[in-house]
């Protein structure tokens, strides 16, 4: 069965990248220069790498978010609004409470998933206080998190003058790696001598990506491995059963969408404290959220394979984000790609016809799945 | 009686921000009635915005650009349709896949018809849907406010009127709505499960799509990227606040709009309140009326389940 979903996989997103091509034929751009640029744009310097793992970081939150709760029977769209105040709550302690390094990340991190955390638990507690759908509390909460965080950075005492955007967060509270060493006298030195970690190291690196896999972990442990775990999946199971078992459904609905929540907390947290440093006046959604679910349905809803599926979508996005540039196809092509990727990815019922077609064209026996 | 003209305004403005979201909805409440969920309006709204515009900049005429942006989303929603019920897909997996496969198709032929711009050139005024009774009612009155509208937002109403009409009335509607609570029971009589399905989603991605271009070829004058961003959501959730019925839809977009409208009045005003804040309105009403007055909803028995028919 495993395998099965991994070729399905692999079939969709080849569907995606022929869709795409076409795509970009009838608009009148060379499909194979194109995505020959994508992958340079990806695999071509070390410091291309190094910006897709970055790019890559929040969308492992966000889709394990968004795959935590769809494992438990929640839909969470509200990753977009939880990322959203987990950013502004990090941002908020990153600049106005003084601590010292390692600490003050910490603390800034731990602030930004309790946000987050709460922002999504609100949704839990409505559905399960009131039974209200949390697809549509979550939409909602999403632009009162945009416009509350849009407030909250417009205040006198947070707003950089002249600029769209907060003050940026203290120094003690980044979480790049080797920030200080790479521009000492000592680093510099000692860089000038290795090109390849000189332009790995050039992007804002940080440990974001490390965090994002050990909690990518940690996810699967609670849900494969934990009584907590099991009591959520038998809730997104079958929540009458569950309840018959003696499960507190509305306990855990309110749990799964406080975990989930914490998750796309985090997600804003180590963008603001790895990456961006400030939270920005946003004018509409960023899609960190939205990018989350893609991946989520991407990986399966499997915690795991929120990783591979991250970078992938990470790499379509900052490979594609070169087309333009260069050979000025639109970007937006991406987005059709991973639409259709995602549209394959929907119907295993078509995947499986076209593996057996193979199949059977080889003479080997049709596998029957049903 | 300076009162009951800004009274006029606000409900002026709250039905021509109603309107593109009642196209919507009614989508929804045609697709999710048949049983297939429909996450995807969003998608459709877009890539009928999109449409719509930029073929009525082109054929100078917006009922061809209205009409093209329905096809354009009918289009999208038969990708859906294929997709949740000819292969059993997850709907909302399915629906996600439109709400990339919409906004990135849209901008993308956005930008290789108009130069890489990423909006449409604006209509000129002439080539915008037209007021009906503009200059027919005395100016700055109450009823001017509220009357003189887009011929988009009558349209939006007596849609609510035929998609009721449809769905309660005739034997159309009692087929989609049989296949939206009990499938198999509508096969064994006979009913076609598959096209019933496929008819209703089709109609809604054109409801949406005629949203999109409400809101491109009447509200403003253009496609930007910046212009549905959420609406087919909003929309979604005001079905779903409508309990899946078309008047249930209409109150929870002409909900919205109200706040809406009231926001725009609020912000013309020299009432000291950010604007920020204002924004957030809309929400927060809509929010605080579902934790009053709606709670447990749910839809058709059967909605997002998938239907074979072979199958025990």
């Amino acid at each position: 069965m495993k395998r099965n979903r991994l070729v399905m996989t692999l079939i969709s997103i080849l569907f995606g990248l022929i869709v795409g091509a076409i795509a970009l034929l009838i608009a009148g751009f060379n499909p194979l220069e194109a995505y020959g640029v994508m992958l340079k744009g990806v695999f071509g310097k070390p410091k291309y790498i190094s910006w897709t793992i970055i790019r890559s970081t929040p969308l492992i939150l966000t889709g394990l978010s968004v795959a935590f709760a769809f494992r438990t029977g929640l839909f969470n769209i509200g990753a977009e609004g939880q990322f959203i105040i987990g950013s502004l709550v990090t941002t908020l302690v990153g600049y106005f409470i003084k601590l010292p390094p390692i600490i003050h990340p910490i603390v800034a991190i731990l602030a930004g998933c309790l946000a987050g955390a709460l922002w999504a638990g609100f949704a839990g507690f409505l559905k399960s206080k009131f039974g209200i759908n949390e697809v549509i509390t979550t939409i909602m909460l999403n632009w009162i998190a945009l416009y509350f965080s849009n407030f909250i950075v417009f205040t006198d005492k947070f707003k950089r003058p002249n600029k769209e955007a907060s003050y940026k967060i203290l120094e003690s509270a980044h979480i790049n790696i080797l920030e200080k060493w790479k521009t000492s006298e000592v680093g510099k030195a000692f860089l000038k001598n290795n090109d390849f970690l000189k332009d790995f190291l050039n992007p804002p690196v940080n440990y974001g990506f490390i965090i994002a896999i050990l909690v990518a972990i940690l996810i699967w442990y609670i849900l494969k491995h934990t009584t907590l775990g099991y009591q959520l999946r038998a809730v997104g199971f079958n929540k009458d059963a569950a309840e018959y078992g003696g499960i507190d459904v509305k306990k855990n609905i309110v749990i799964s969408m406080m975990i989930a929540g914490a998750l796309s907390g985090l997600a804003g947290a180590v963008q603001v404290l790895g990456v961006s440093k400030e939270t920005a006046i946003l004018v509409m959604m960023e899609g960190y959220g939205f990018d989350g679910i893609a991946v989520s349905l991407i990986a399966g809803n499997n915690p795991l394979s929120c990783i591979p599926a991250a970078l992938l979508f990470g790499g379509l996005k900052y490979g594609g984000s070169k087309l333009q540039p260069t050979i000025g196809a639109p970007f937006e092509v991406i987005n059709i790609i991973i639409g259709i990727i995602v549209f394959f990815i929907a119907m295993p019922k078509l995947t499986e016809i076209i593996t057996s077609i193979k199949g059977r064209k080889r003479g080997g026996k049709v596998e029957n799945n049903k | 009686m300076k009162i009951i003209n800004d009274i006029g305004i606000i409900i002026g403005i709250s039905l021509m921000y109603a309107a593109p979201l009642i196209f919507t909805s009614l989508g929804g409440v045609m697709s999710e009635n048949a049983g297939v969920v429909n996450i995807g309006l969003e998608g459709m709204m877009t890539i009928g915005a999109f449409v719509g515009a930029a073929v009525a900049y082109f054929t100078k005429n917006p009922w061809i650009g209205f009409i093209a942006a329905g096809l354009a989303g009918g289009g999208l929603a038969i990708l859906h349709a294929v997709a949740c019920v000819t292969f059993v897909a997850d709907h909302v997996v399915s629906g996600i896949a439109m709400n990339f496969i919409g906004p990135g198709l849209a901008l993308f032929l956005c930008k290789v018809f108009f130069d890489g711009a990423a909006m449409t050139i604006p209509l000129d005024l002439n080539h915008k849907i037209p007021r009906p009774l503009n200059g027919i009612l005395p100016p700055d009155t109450f009823l001017n406010s509220v009357f003189n509208q887009y011929a988009t937002v009558y349209i939006a109403f007596i849609l609510v009127l035929i998609v009721w009409f449809l769905l309660y009335k005739t034997k159309v509607g009692l087929r989609i709505r049989a296949v939206g609570e009990h499938p198999k029971a509508a096969d064994t009589l006979g009913v076609n499960v598959y096209k019933m399905k496929y008819l209703a989603v089709i109609l809604s991605g054109v409801f949406a799509g005629f949203g999109g271009a409400a809101l491109s070829t009447a509200v403003v004058s253009n496609y930007r990227v910046s212009l549905i961003s959420g609406q087919g959501f909003i929309a979604l959730a005001a079905m779903i606040f409508g309990n899946w019925k078309p008047q249930g839809a209409m109150w929870g977009c002409l909900l919205f709009g109200a706040a809406q409208g009231l926001v725009v009045y609020l912000g013309g005003t020299s009432l000291k309140v950010s604007s920020q804040i204002l924004a957030m309105i809309p929400y927060v009403i809509t929010l605080i009326t579902l934790i009053i007055f709606v709670g447990e909803a749910s839809g058709p028995a059967a909605n997002g389940l998938p239907y074979e028919k072979n199958q025990d």
